[in-house]
This record gives C-alpha cells, sequence and structure tokens, in this order.
C-alpha cells in the first residue's frame, strides 16, 4: 500500500501566504486542496467615508509588488465615477508607469522566485555564488524599473505623483532621456534573460481553461479596454459581477470566481492568449524563440509569458519616451470637480485582470468599494490544474510530486496578501 | 559566525520585503558577506529557526499571530520592526474606527463568521522591539544604516526633528502656501520630504517625533483657514493606534 501525504506550509517564494494538502492512498486521491490562510485585511471596510484624494493613496497599499496597478484601478474608478476623461499626456505618463512595474513584478518573479525552481536551489541567494551575472544583471533591471517608476511618481513602491486627473508632478525630460538609453541596455539583458530560459525544461502539462483578459483594439491591453474572454468574448467593464461570480470556500480566507466553466486564469499567459496579435515585433520574436504559441494551455508557460510582456514592456516604453520627447510636457489643469456616481476602473496588474468598484456621494466621500483581485480569480484554477495534474504524477517520489505542485502554485505568480480583501461589499 | 537574520510577515502588503531587495548588485553581496539570511519566505524556501536577527513586518491583527510573534520574540537576541505598520500599526489601523464583527461584515458579508481579526497594532504593543525601520515603504538607504548600526551594537541615528526641516531643505513650496494640509510640522522626518517633492503633502507614515510641536500645528491650520478635522483625517490614515490608545 502506498501512501502519499504532501503538507505544504505556507509556500514559500510566493507573496502570501497558502498551503497546499494532498493525501493519497493507492492511487486514489483522499484529499487534494489549495488553502488560502492569509490575514483578513479588510480593505473595502477601511475605504468607506475616505475623501477621494486619500483612496487611491490607501488603495495603493492593497499590495506592495502592484501598487501602481492597484492605484491606477483606483484613480481610473474614481475617475470613471467623476466623468473625469485623462487627457492625452497623463495617459502616455500613466502607461509609461504602468510599463515600470510590469517590468519589475516580471523580472522579480521570473529572475527571483520561478528560476531558482530550474536551477535546482531554494532561493536567490546561493544563485549570487554560481550564476552572479544573472542575480546583478536581474537586480540591473529592477533598479531601472524602479528608477523609471521614481521619475514619474516618487517611487516604485507606493507611487506619490499620479493622482486623480493627472499627475501632481510632472517628470523631467533630462531625466527620461537619460532613461532612454538604459532601457536600450535592459533590451541586451533581456536577450541574457532569454537565452536563461532556453536552456530550462519547462514541464510539459496541459489543461485547456478559459482565459480571461482586458482587451483594447489599439494595443496590447494594460490599462484600458473591455473584459476579453477565449470563451465568451467581448463584454463591457459593467459586466465585471457577472464575469467573476465570487463564492466562499470553509478552507480560504481569498474568495474563489468562475465563469463558463469550473475556473479561469488571469494573468500573462492569460494575456498573451487573448491579444498575441498585439504584442511589439520583438517581443512577439522572444516568443517564437522560447516556443511560446497563443492559445497555450500549459499553466507553467505563464513564466514564459512573462518574459515576453517584460520585453514588451521595455519596447512601449521606448516609444512612449520617443512621443514624450518629440512633443514635450505642459502643466495641465488637474482640478477635480466631484459629483455622486459609480464607477469601474480595471487594469491588468502583474498577476491579471484587477476590478475596482465605488460609488462617491455628491462630498467626493466614498461610500462603497469592492475590489476583485487577480490572485483571487486564479485560486479556482489552481484548484482545478493539480486535481489535473496530481493522477498524472502520483506514482513520482513524494517530494518531486511536493515540489511539482509548489512550482505550479508559484507559476501563478500568486499574490495573496491581495486576494484576500476580494470581496463583495456591501455597506449597509 | 556571521550573524542569522530572519525575515517574518504579518498582516500587511509586503512592499517593506520587497524594497529591501531594491539593492544594487554590490549592496546585496556586500550583505550578504556580513549576515546569513536564514529564513524569507517570501523569497527563500529553505528555513531555519535558530536566527539572532528578526525583522517583523505588517501589523499584529490576529490572534494566532500574537503568539507567533511572542515565539519570535523569545527566539530573537534583536528583533528590528520594518515599516509602518509594524513600527506605529499604520493603515491596517483604519479597521479599528469600526467594530470588528461590523468591518468582517462589510467585507465577507455572511461569511463573516469564519474569520479571525483583531484591531491591529504594531509589533511593540505585543512584545519589546529593538530597532525601527519606519516609513510606509521604508526608504532602503535608512533600511542600511539600521542592519550598519545593529551589527556594530549602536544606536541607529534617526531624525528627530519634523519633515518640514527636511522639506525646506529641498526647496519645497509649502504645501500650506497651495491652500493643502499637511503633516509634516509634526512628523518625524527621514524621508527627506519625497511626498511633497512628488506634488503632494505628508501623510504622516513615519509616526509623530517625540515631542511634536501640536500648538505650533494648530496656529498653522488657523493662518490658513483650516480646520483641525481636516488634519485628524489625514493623521488617522497611519496613526490611528496612538490616536486611540493614547
Amino acid at each position: 500500500m502506498r501512501q502519499v501525504n504532501v503538507n505544504v506550509h505556507q509556500v514559500t517564494r510566493v507573496e502570501g501566504h497558502g498551503n497546499i494538502v494532498l493525501n493519497a492512498k493507492n492511487g486514489h486521491i483522499e484529499e487534494l486542496r489549495w488553502e488560502v490562510t492569509e490575514s483578513p485585511r479588510l480593505f473595502e471596510a477601511m475605504l468607506r467615508g475616505r475623501y477621494y484624494e486619500d483612496v487611491p493613496y490607501i488603495a495603493s497599499r492593497i499590495c506592495g509588488i502592484c501598487s501602481i496597478a492597484h492605484s491606477t484601478a483606483s484613480i481610473q474608478a474614481t475617475e470613471a465615477a467623476f466623468g473625469i476623461q485623462p487627457s492625452e499626456q497623463t495617459l502616455l505618463l500613466r502607461k509609461l508607469l504602468y510599463n515600470a512595474e510590469i517590468l519589475e513584478s516580471h523580472i522579480l518573479h521570473v529572475l527571483f522566485l520561478a528560476a531558482p525552481d530550474f536551477l535546482g536551489v531554494g532561493s536567490v541567494f546561493p544563485l549570487v555564488e554560481t550564476h552572479k551575472d544573472v542575480v546583478v544583471m536581474a537586480l540591473r533591471l529592477k533598479k531601472l524599473a524602479y528608477n523609471l517608476a521614481e521619475t514619474l511618481a516618487g517611487r516604485k513602491t507606493h507611487p506619490i505623483s499620479c493622482v486623480v486627473g493627472g499627475f501632481a508632478k510632472l517628470p523631467d525630460l533630462g531625466e527620461l532621456e537619460a532613461l532612454r538609453k538604459r532601457l536600450e541596455d535592459a533590451l541586451v539583458d533581456l536577450d541574457t534573460t532569454v537565452e536563461l530560459f532556453k536552456t530550462l525544461s519547462i514541464p510539459d502539462f496541459v489543461r485547456e481553461t478559459e482565459y480571461i483578459a482586458l482587451k483594447d483594439p489599439k494595443e496590447y491591453a494594460f490599462i484600458s479596454g473591455q473584459i476579453a474572454s477565449t470563451d465568451a468574448g467581448i463584454g463591457p467593464l459593467s459586466n465585471y459581477l457577472e464575469v467573476t461570480n465570487e463564492f466562499c470556500v470553509p478552507y480560504s480566507t481569498a474568495k474563489y470566481t468562475k465563469n463558463k466553466r469550473d475556473s479561469y486564469m488571469v494573468g500573462a499567459l492569460a494575456r498573451f492568449n487573448n491579444n498575441y496579435d498585439q504584442l511589439l515585433p520583438r517581443a512577439k520574436g522572444v516568443a517564437k524563440e522560447l516556443g511560446l504559441s497563443a492559445p497555450s494551455h500549459n499553466p507553467f508557460m505563464i513564466t514564459v509569458a512573462q518574459v515576453v510582456e517584460a520585453v514588451h514592456a521595455a519596447e512601449d516604453s521606448l516609444n512612449i519616451i520617443d512621443q514624450i520627447l518629440a512633443r514635450g510636457l505642459v502643466e495641465e489643469d488637474n482640478r477635480v470637480k466631484v459629483r455622486a456616481g459609480r464607477g469601474i476602473g480595471a487594469v491588468e496588474a502583474p498577476r491579471g485582470i484587477l476590478f475596482h468598484d465605488y460609488t462617491y456621494d455628491e462630498n467626493g466621500v466614498l461610500t462603497e468599494a469592492n475590489c476583485i483581485i487577480p490572485t483571487n480569480q486564479n485560486h479556482n484554477n489552481i484548484q482545478k490544474d493539480m486535481e489535473a495534474l496530481v493522477p498524472l504524477i502520483l506514482s513520482r517520489p513524494q517530494d518531486e510530486i511536493a515540489h511539482t505542485l509548489e512550482m505550479l502554485v508559484r507559476a501563478y505568480d500568486p499574490c495573496i496578501s491581495c486576494s484576500t480583501h476580494l470581496l463583495k461589499v456591501s455597506f449597509k | 559566525m556571521k550573524p542569522k537574520v530572519a525575515f517574518f510577515d504579518f498582516t500587511g502588503c509586503e512592499g517593506c520585503q520587497l524594497d529591501a531587495l531594491n539593492l544594487e548588485g554590490e549592496e546585496l553581496i556586500d550583505l550578504l558577506n556580513a549576515v546569513d539570511i536564514v529564513n524569507f519566505r517570501e523569497v527563500k524556501t529553505e528555513r531555519e529557526d535558530n536566527y539572532d536577527i528578526a525583522f517583523i513586518e505588517g501589523s499584529i491583527s490576529r490572534e494566532s499571530e500574537i503568539s507567533r510573534l511572542q515565539k519570535i520574540r523569545d527566539q530573537a537576541k534583536v528583533i528590528v520592526a520594518l515599516g509602518t505598520c509594524a513600527c506605529i500599526g499604520g493603515i491596517n489601523c483604519l479597521k479599528n474606527h469600526l467594530p470588528m464583527e461590523e468591518a468582517l461584515r462589510i467585507v465577507y458579508g455572511e461569511d463573516a463568521k469564519n474569520y479571525d481579526t483583531i484591531p491591529a497594532r504594531p509589533a511593540d504593543a505585543v512584545v519589546p522591539v529593538d530597532y525601527y525601520v519606519r516609513g510606509c515603504p521604508p526608504i532602503t538607504a535608512e533600511l542600511i544604516k539600521v542592519i550598519k548600526a545593529l551589527l556594530l551594537g549602536k544606536k541607529p541615528d534617526i531624525p528627530n526633528y519634523p519633515v518640514c526641516v527636511e522639506c525646506k531643505m529641498a526647496g519645497n513650496v509649502c504645501v500650506f502656501e497651495r491652500g493643502m494640509t499637511c503633516l509634516g510640522p509634526v512628523v518625524r522626518a527621514g524621508c527627506n520630504a519625497i511626498c511633497v517633492t512628488s506634488g503632494r503633502h505628508c501623510w504622516g507614515c513615519r509616526g509623530l517625533v517625540d515631542d511634536p510641536n501640536i500648538d505650533s500645528e494648530k496656529d498653522i491650520l488657523q493662518k490658513y483657514g483650516l480646520t483641525v478635522e481636516q488634519v485628524v483625517e489625514k493623521f488617522k490614515i497611519y496613526n490611528t493606534y496612538a490616536e486611540v490608545t493614547k
């Protein structure tokens, strides 16, 4: 009789706290769960009663990795509620700032959190000895993304200058020009990253699911567009509650979601599957080199899709800086006129589609908030992947099973602290 | 023997830990030459329960987190509170203005009873803390300064004067002159007034200076036609814990 008991308490190299539980006897799975155990944060309750200008500032603190995503979603939800249309200049700066976060977050995951699995070590620290060039390169890429965000918004973690209506301070054009040079060097570093990934072997596992991402007819969407699903086509942002269908499960402090099937996926691979055609040329070339083609149904390829998107973000940043340098920047009137109303803001956080839905009163005070976080939307898909994957690997040694399941969770790059304030909020 | 360092996250956004990794290549190598990082769940798989220095990130907001922190205190020779949540309670304490049952119900509805939550508090409300690295998020240079000081067994040189001092040196136009409220006159410096320099006002993430001149802040408000209530609302964002317990 063979028993398999896997109990990974607090999966490492992910943001936040989650456990993997697997018990199997004689090839029969008795228990298999992805459990989320993060402490409840209760942001929707904390946002209630706050004046609009504090709201994006507080909402940013939902997550330290994707604070630009939360700020941007929060700003856009507030602008939608007040009927504000941001200027072309503001949108360019916002997209550039957003690219900084995509680049930083993806590099962090790809090279610091995921790569150690493929190189047979438990963290990035031993790689300082064995792969010093890679570690120094990864820190250099991260630093560039930090500096780009600093130039635009004061800092990368919890940005300051991006506000409802525009930017409280405009970046220095000379600094942008200097960053442009460093971004060109970053493309070389990213080529090195691609070469490294060519040598790694990605587990071969396929489970088709529904893939959901923002879609914009004009460009590979990060901060604009409508909700696209590989099963259901395109729909307006106002459909988000029907798409996400949150429900509670007893073993998790995060809510789960499903749409057309048992579960769906959001994040880099979902974006890639929906929007491949709109990737910039260099990013498309990298996808081809790394053997990633749309649609891909292997969740372990999320990490590869992140490499592709990191290249896209660098390429797009160069284009935006060129546009800004050509047109210059002008001080704009950012004054905000508040009004009562509801607004939905949606962005593609590094880990997937993110919704903030706010209602304000006539004084600009928030009365109701609902935030649906990407990792939340992936929890159920992780569970379903595990259910499909475990029977295929159950005859392997127990440690290997545990490690493969951890790698699966890690591939999703979960951001669990965010995901525990997913919730339906009704203020009665 | 290099001292063994552990990082522990409680209730928070984990931004402080991530910023701790925002080093230049050579800085990280220097750090790893000076200390042995034995426990850092967010970036490292291996764990060791034998450590000398523990960094605590996040506020304490569940019953289970109290005992977890007490165990860490028993093991560690030195405890460092990393970031505003651990130092002064921070943004998580905004929920303390509501009864816990109500805050839970707002978020989880009928399922609220399944969740363990208590009013959020800083680390030193639970155990003694030896060093503080303030800020939301902390400034990386200050983190390095504190690590150096504790390795030498010294007290780090952290400003105990208000943000206004650094703000003036940065050459900013006073926020009050622009018709906004600001917490700079009573909040501890060390951030180089980064929020004002970036076009906004001070939100108070580093907490009050030891002996804040509250009367002077009131005079300023009066001079600019602003109210104490306006400032209190801003102050609550990070400093609810100090306000409620004083």
